[in-house]
């Protein structure tokens, strides 16, 4: 078996907000993050997958074809939009802060069972480039 | 997480925050001879040291909290980083440190030495730990998960 990681990039703005709690609540824990104006990033994702190598092709996956599978699920949604406002799993009502950890998770569901010959084996967000979470599928 | 507030558990994450420190250090010990020292340490024995600009990646694992979207709050644990790490450490010669008085103060030794410290942190389990010494060398300690 061997992975394979493919970088993606896209930018986003988000706010964190807990509706379930008071403004006072939410700006205790969550502090600037809170601004419900939104602020953003620059994320880039990074997606490993797990497979056998073709002996014919020598591939595991098609890259071309990954790359296509990453725009399509994930950066046409996200890139150069609203979280909270415009990508339906951060929507209100949901319960879904758009956390890096969740933003992984939320990845993770978007493309699992479409990689064809390979098995997703992390999903990694950079929010920037000294904070970022891994997602490995666990409940 | 922040104190008073209620969460529940959902999937488990991992969340990597990295901070940058910059410390000489020296790869001498007592036990070889001045030329054994030599030998085994090369131009990291020389008398004067020398110095790094450390990164250091410090990954936290456990359930992503549901009220909150994280594993942990990162203010508290910038905070134990800046207390435990960064103003312990960044700016210093660590031969000159107590916890470097009988050990070599390798960048193996440092990253054991920072994974210890990092066990004290309470908001989250830290999985793992690793640092750079260079661009070209970095080490780690800690669970093997995500196999492969």
């Amino acid at each position: 078996m061997i992975l394979l990681t493919r970088k993606a990039e896209f930018s986003s703005a988000h706010y964190y907000w807990n509706e379930a709690w008071t403004e006072d609540e939410n700006r205790r824990v969550f502090g600037r993050c809170a601004n419900k104006n939104g602020h953003g990033h620059n994320y880039t994702l990074e997606v490993t997958v797990a497979g056998e190598v073709d002996p014919v092709s020598g591939f595991v996956v098609d890259l071309k074809e990954l790359k296509e599978i990453l725009e399509r699920e994930v950066v046409s949604v996200y890139d150069h939009r609203h979280l909270n406002l415009e990508v339906a799993e951060f929507a209100a009502g949901t319960g879904m802060v758009p956390t890096t950890e969740n933003i992984a998770i939320a990845i993770w569901r978007r493309l699992e069972g479409k990689i064809p010959h390979a098995k997703l084996h992390r999903v990694r967000v950079y929010e920037m480039d000294d904070l970022f979470a891994d997602y490995y599928g666990e409940r | 997480m922040a104190a008073g507030v209620a969460t529940s558990a959902g999937p488990k994450a991992y969340l990597s925050r990295r901070y940058r420190l910059s410390a000489s250090h020296r790869l001498h010990t007592e036990a070889y001879s001045a030329e054994e020292n030599r030998a085994v340490y090369g131009k990291c024995n020389n008398p004067h040291g020398h110095g790094h600009n450390y990164a250091v990646e410090v990954t936290l694992g456990g359930p992503v909290h549901a009220e909150t979207g994280m594993v942990c709050d990162l203010g508290d644990l910038d905070e134990f980083a800046r207390t435990h790490l960064l103003e312990r450490f960044d700016g210093m010669n660590l031969n000159t440190l107590e916890e470097f008085r009988e050990l070599v103060p390798t960048t193996e030794n440092f990253t054991r030495m920072v994974h210890r410290i990092f066990q004290g942190f309470r908001g989250a389990r830290v999985v793992r730990v690793r640092i750079e010494e260079t661009g070209n060398n970095s080490f780690e300690i800690g669970d093997q998960f995500g196999r492969g």
